[in-house]
């Protein structure tokens, strides 16, 4: 065992260093290089260097005021309804020469001013903001409900190992075939979830899940947190089991409440675990794809398209391959940043001990 | 307390029928012509084969949609990268942990260091390198070379045999294998090859069946790479297959029908096998 031997060492891991070499490493290295060209699917001119082009265009944001129209002696006009009045400025795609043009994403009102928020590429933003309020409503849910769920089939109870396959049973279910499941069930006019609603509201409920802006995001969010719970819940149920029983039985001589042993003994016992579960779902969130493009498509009116969904949409379906590329690499960093910030809490809280 | 028992079961029960009723409602509507998916909704019947239940949706899906062969498809790339994939990613493993050789620690880093990267971000690059890279196939008998990998079944496979999170479930169960059992073989005459072959992978039996549950499930589900490589139908594998259905029709019976048939096979296995995945998520999980 002691002897050394480079040759066999290789031999062994040489097909997986290989094959990891072709399919990360490389489109890796391809992925930052491209991002700083303009190169396309198929085009019959040649790929030039571009610099920082691409980012440029993903994250140029720019705000412009627009002040109140005054009359001559300086005071503000204001309609009947006393609205300030705001002069038509020239348009405000004009503000640079810049290609593609600058678009409104929103306006805002400070003091008696108007401000514009303009950039170039107002779906990259939406589809941040988007990607963002998906894991801030998914992440939570899920884990909540994990927590639950595993909290319920944590202590023997007849039938506990049915119950548990019944929870994890979505999760062995492929998303593409959720994601048609449960678009049946949202539809606003004969979808289950509306009948059902109906039955109890003693009527006819038609809501458009999908088909709203306001709903669909949180409609998705939903549907995911019911496909992924029951892989955290053998998560934390791991993690619970590995709490010492007799810290619950000292809890209970001293008195404590059902709740406060939940506090003071479950959760500083789940700790690492639940570290592990939220940054793993936060991660898998931040890659929200499938549901997307076989439920709404980005719609309605852009209110679900996502990083990778935006990603895919212009580095595939329009061709700009680099473009596409560039936006993988803002999601890249964000899931990087991610970990980073996990790993130096990790190690922080190790040193405490 | 008995208060207390019987809400808990209550509460149990009315999750069970969150979590099942989707599923419950997908295999009973495939049974059932659309009128009668309709009418069943208000009640209890939607999650269950009752009434008007026939295979006709079933044969209709058969009749307009090449399943068999995406079916054949997909069993082909999550068969084939589940086989090469434990094979591949033990034997790297076997030579991080088992051989001493120089660079070793170095390597293992830079493979821990490569689980930070999802796929996502190398979906579109590895796109446009596997779009002109050559092939060579066997076709009616001779070797052809082929200049793209796009709509193959290599391209849904080769990216997805080695994977740096089954090379770190490998090294962590062989690090608990005894050393002795080597020395013991060694002694016997046995060399490298023969210590990981007929030493180390026999005893190797629960990571080896959590790396087959993770690969395949993973492949089986596989929709953003093939809808990017894949655009015509005799390499297209069933996710893509289902999608597309649901696309074009508008009859819910069929379209529950090809769930069924596309959910099905998992779910069985998973049923059968429930323990082991549960082992496998749980301890992928605790490792991880």
């Amino acid at each position: 065992m002691s002897a050394r031997n480079d040759k066999a060492g290789i031999f062994f891991a040489l097909p997986a260093l290989l094959l990891l070499g072709f399919s990360i490493v490389l489109p890796f290295v391809a992925a930052t290089v491209m991002t700083l060209t303009d190169q396309r699917m198929l085009t019959p001119n040649p790929t030039e260097f571009v610099g920082l082009d691409n980012y440029q265009r993903l994250l140029s944001i720019r705000v412009h005021s627009v002040q109140p129209l005054r009359d001559d002696a300086g005071a503000i006009q204001r309609d009947d309804e006393g609205a300030i009045q705001y002069s038509n400025s020239p348009t405000i795609q004009q503000a640079t020469n810049d290609l593609p043009p600058y678009q409104e994403l929103g306006i805002f009102h400070f003091g008696d001013s108007l401000y514009a928020i303009l950039v170039r590429d107002p779906i990259f933003w939406q589809s941040l903001i988007n990607t963002f309020l998906f894991v801030l409503l998914v992440v939570p849910f899920q884990i909540g409900a994990a927590l639950g769920l595993a909290l319920l089939v944590k202590n023997p109870i007849g039938g506990r190992t049915a119950f548990r396959t019944f929870f994890f049973a979505p999760v062995v279910t492929s998303m593409v075939v959720v994601s048609i499941v449960w678009a049946f069930l949202y539809n606003e006019n004969s979808g289950l979830i509306n009948q059902i609603l109906g039955v109890f509201a003693g009527g006819v409920v038609a809501i458009n899940w999908l088909g709203s802006e306001a709903l669909a995001l949180p409609a998705i969010a939903l549907m995911s947190a019911w496909q992924g719970a029951g892989f955290q819940m053998i998560i934390i149920l791991a993690g619970l089991q590995s709490i010492d029983e007799q810290l619950y039985e000292a809890a209970r001589l001293d008195g404590a409440t059902a709740w406060q042993q939940f506090r003071h003994v479950t959760l500083p016992g789940l700790r690492n675990t639940l570290t592990f579960v939220v940054v793993t779902t936060t991660i898998a969130a931040f890659a929200l794809f499938v549901q997307v493009d076989v439920m709404t498509q980005g719609g309605p009116n852009d209110a679900t398209t996502t990083l990778i969904y935006h990603a895919v949409q212009s580095g595939f379906r329009e061709q700009d391959v680099a473009y596409g590329a560039s936006v993988a690499v803002v999601y890249f960093l964000i899931v990087l940043s991610i970990a980073l910030i996990q790993r130096r809490v990790a190690s922080s809280s190790e040193r405490k001990r | 307390m008995t208060l207390k028992h019987a809400l808990r079961y209550l509460l149990l029960v009315l999750l069970s029928m969150i979590f099942l009723g989707p599923l419950l409602f997908m295999i009973s509507s495939s049974f059932k012509p659309d009128e009668q998916i309709f009418s069943d909704l208000r009640s209890v019947r939607a999650f269950l084969p009752l009434g008007d239940v026939s295979l006709d949706n079933y044969q209709q899906v058969f009749e307009q949609s090449r399943l068999f062969l995406y079916f054949a498809n997909s069993m082909m790339i999550s068969g084939a990268t589940v086989i090469l994939g434990v094979l591949v990613n033990s034997m790297a493993a076997f030579g991080l942990q088992r051989v001493v050789w120089r660079g070793q620690a170095l390597l293992l880093g830079l493979i821990l260091a490569l689980l930070v990267i999802p796929f996502e971000v190398l979906a579109i690059p590895l796109m446009m390198i596997v779009a002109k890279l050559p092939w060579i196939a066997v076709e009616a008998g001779g070797l052809t070379v082929v200049g793209s990998w796009f709509n193959s079944l290599h391209v849904q496979i080769v990216p997805f045999v080695a994977n740096a999170f089954v090379i770190f479930l490998f090294y962590q169960f062989f690090k608990d294998i005894p050393l002795d059992l080597d020395d013991a073989a060694r002694m016997d005459g046995a060399n490298l090859w023969q210590i990981y072959w007929r030493i180390l992978m026999p005893n190797a039996k629960p990571v080896t069946a959590t790396a087959t549950i993770i690969l395949f499930l993973a492949m089986w589900n596989q929709y953003l790479w093939p809808i990017l490589v894949i655009q015509g139908q005799e390499a297209r594998p069933i996710m893509v297959g289902i999608q597309q259905f649901f696309g074009r029709t508008a009859d819910w019976g069929q379209v529950m029908a090809y769930a069924t048939l596309v959910t099905l096979p998992v779910l069985l296995v998973f049923i059968v096998f429930q323990r082991r995945f549960v082992q496998s998520v749980a301890g992928a999980g605790l490792k991880g």
